[in-house]
């Protein structure tokens, strides 16, 4: 029944791309479920949104920002030997590895370091997993002189080391949180922790298309720019849109920014790959969808691993960018209207991909949208040659060498 | 209606007395530490009892509260148990009102409708929810009322003058004040920051103002308590005992009683203090 409600909240402007609604909900998922004490910053926060969004001016400086800064627009290529070598569906790749910093992250950073600097704001914070989003927020911080402070499990702070480097490296504070199980839940817990603390001049910098409203919308808008110029750059190369699109689901950030501008070309098939650990079966993985339920974390209902006690659950994927236990609410409605396709792909699977484009195409990806490319090669020899693929190649795989090569048994 | 909140409340307006609400989270170290501490509070000079619903993800706690979950959740804790323990209890006591706090995510995995028949039935009576705010108000807050619980709200000092009144629209039985813009069991609150806050929250509402976050002695309490018509204490409690503990997580012998001691102390700092004027 609720299924049915949903799509006729969305269907009122006869449009995937209308939500959220007022209350910040897409569908039954998203919402504001935060403490009081943080309840007025996000409404400042969300007026102070709506208003940039409104102002040319912002927009003028940030495509300033990411044409000269990040290095957009970022190519979207024909990955002809990966083509060739699966025998189906012609094979594109959008090219977000090649950004500033290494990943689709800083799209998001540049924009929300805009807002922060418009609000006033003097101190940035930010929660990191793998390291990729602590990198951008560190280094726009850097750019723009604001001090940063990025909570990082300790958990994590030892398996990613060169990452936790590069933060220093650009002048942050990373803080090992122990708290919990020390992973990328535990981090952002501690984020809010200090962001309940210190209100007056503090911007919570959140990664992921998740947390309270107005946070899912607005990083959703801040990435949308990959899907948005895929669209354009498509329309050069082929003259026409892609038949499907392919993206890696940790919080679900590149994947919404390269889906939500599609949502509504009815011809395109729209796929979500979530990290499948040793198997959805086997309870080891990370695929909130797929292997988890609706429940309440961290500012908003999405789905979320959790026990039968509402409990939340720790996750886990190769890939420490996709060991998160939710998923931004825009997917979770996605999924239940049944707009976007979620599948997995296991740590197996995912390490075969990392290998094989690394030596088709000369091109070493991150893990996570190694996870993309791994159901790429599930599907696309069975489509025929004419079908156009998209696949958001969200990070290059510099940072994981060390432990691809730890996971193949080879001694650096 | 008349719930056990607010008989307490006014049998100690009648006495001049500002209340003692303690917390401690269910369940910690284990079920039957938790039940002993549960039904000696209100002997140790407890007027009201906040029972924390463990949760692996305590977002605006601080380390003492967080441990207190993790350590109850290794035992064990349920939503069960925590409501096993509500009745245990109320098989002993039918006055002293019994507060849930927590976060929602275990309310709604169990189903808003069970988890109220559930809680009324073991003897429940108001609930405290942090990540509840007033925008939402039609996941927990309205169903409870209805059910006839108390929905307890939090009040902070971000909450300005304007924002006020949607904060205490739905909420009974009391108004909870956040002392400080943190965590529980950080920075100690001022108390004359404090007692302007109490007063700017009378002006919107006529229910009692308890107070709490970083009340840590029984001066602190006195201090307090005599600025408002309450003050709360957890951190402190859920400190003392984690240090009853042995290395492999059992409370030591005689624990209960020494954990009460400071239960008490607490207590005679906040019923030494003057109840605010009645307005």
């Amino acid at each position: 029944m609720k299924k049915e409600e949903d799509v006729s909240a969305s269907s009122k402007a006869n449009s995937f791309r209308s939500g959220p609604d007022e209350r910040g909900r897409f569908g039954i998922f998203g919402g504001r479920f935060v403490a009081e004490t943080l309840m007025p910053l996000i409404l400042d926060l969300e007026k102070a949104y709506d208003e940039a969004k409104n102002d040319p001016d912002f927009h003028a400086e940030l495509a300033h920002l990411n044409t000269h800064y990040a290095g957009r627009p970022s190519p979207l290529y024909f990955a002809e030997r990966l083509t060739e070598h699966l025998g189906g569906a012609k094979i594109y790749f959008k090219r977000e590895e090649l950004n500033h910093t290494g990943s689709h992250k800083i799209n998001n950073c540049l924009g929300q370091i805009q807002l922060a600097r418009r609000m006033g704001k003097t101190r940035i914070i930010a929660e990191t997993g793998a390291g990729q989003h602590g990198v951008a927020t560190a280094t726009v911080c850097a750019r723009f002189g604001l001090p940063c402070v990025v909570y990082m499990g300790a958990t994590d702070v030892e398996r990613q080391k060169p990452n936790v480097f590069r933060m220093k490296l650009l002048g942050a504070e990373v803080v090992p949180v122990t708290s919990g199980s020390g992973t990328l839940k535990d981090a952002m817990n501690e984020a809010l922790r200090d962001w309940v603390t210190n209100v007056e001049d503090t911007y919570y910098l959140i990664g992921t298309v998740a947390g309270p409203h107005p946070y899912p919308a607005m990083v959703r808008d801040f990435q949308s720019v990959i899907g948005d110029e895929t669209k354009k750059q498509m329309l050069e190369i082929e003259g026409r849109l892609p038949d499907s699109l392919v993206a890696c689901i940790g919080g679900g950030s590149n994947a919404m920014g390269l889906f939500h501008p599609f949502l509504d070309d009815d011809g395109v098939e729209i796929i979500g790959v979530e990290a499948g650990g040793h198997g959805i079966e086997t309870g080891e993985h990370s695929a909130s969808i797929l292997g988890g339920s609706p429940g309440v974390l961290h500012g908003n209902r999405t789905y979320l691993l959790q026990d039968g006690d509402g409990q939340i659950l720790e996750g886990h994927s190769i890939s420490a960018g996709l060991d998160y236990p939710g998923i931004g609410p825009e997917h979770s409605w996605l999924n239940d209207i049944g707009r976007v396709k979620y599948v997995s792909a296991t740590d197996k699977e995912a390490l075969a991909a990392f290998q094989l484009c690394s030596k088709v195409e000369g091109i070493i990806p991150a893990l996570e949208p190694a996870h993309a490319i791994a159901h790429v090669t599930k599907i696309a020899p069975t489509l025929p040659k004419d079908h156009i693929m998209v696949v958001c190649l969200s990070g290059r795989g510099d940072k994981d060498v060390f432990s691809v090569a730890a996971h193949l048994g080879v001694t650096l | 209606m008349s719930t056990r909140l607010d008989k307490r409340f006014a049998k100690l307006k009648g006495e001049s007395r500002p209340a003692f609400v303690t917390f401690i989270t269910a369940n910690d170290p284990d079920f039957d530490f938790s039940l002993e501490i549960l039904k000696g509070l209100p002997g140790a000079g407890s007027d009201v009892i906040e029972l924390g619903m463990p949760f692996t993800d305590p977002m605006a706690d601080g380390p003492a509260i967080q441990a207190s979950s993790q350590r109850a959740l290794k035992a064990g804790a349920t939503m069960k148990k925590t409501l096993d323990l509500v009745r245990a209890f109320r098989a002993g006591d039918n006055d002293t009102p019994i507060v849930l706090m927590g976060y929602y995510n275990p309310i709604y995995h169990m189903g808003v409708p069970h988890f109220l028949e559930a809680a009324k039935d073991a003897g429940v009576d108001g609930l405290i929810v942090v990540d509840l705010p007033p925008e939402e108000d039609d996941e927990l807050c309205e169903p409870a009322l209805k059910a006839g619980l108390n929905f307890i709200r939090l009040a902070t000092p971000t909450t300005d003058d304007k924002r006020l009144p949607a904060v205490l629209a739905n909420t009974s039985g009391f108004v909870y004040y956040v002392s400080i813009t943190g965590i529980t069991g950080s920075a100690t609150p001022e108390t004359s920051k404090v007692a302007a806050a109490v007063e700017r929250i009378k002006r919107h509402t006529s229910l009692p103002v308890a107070v709490g976050f970083g009340i840590k002695t029984p001066e602190q309490a006195k201090a307090i308590a005599s600025a408002a018509d309450g003050a709360v204490v957890g951190s402190a409690i859920v400190g003392a005992i984690a240090d009853e503990l042995d290395a492999s997580g059992k409370p030591r012998a005689g624990a209960a009683p020494r954990v009460l001691a400071l239960v008490r102390d607490l207590a005679n700092g906040v019923h030494s203090a003057h109840a605010r004027a009645a307005e």
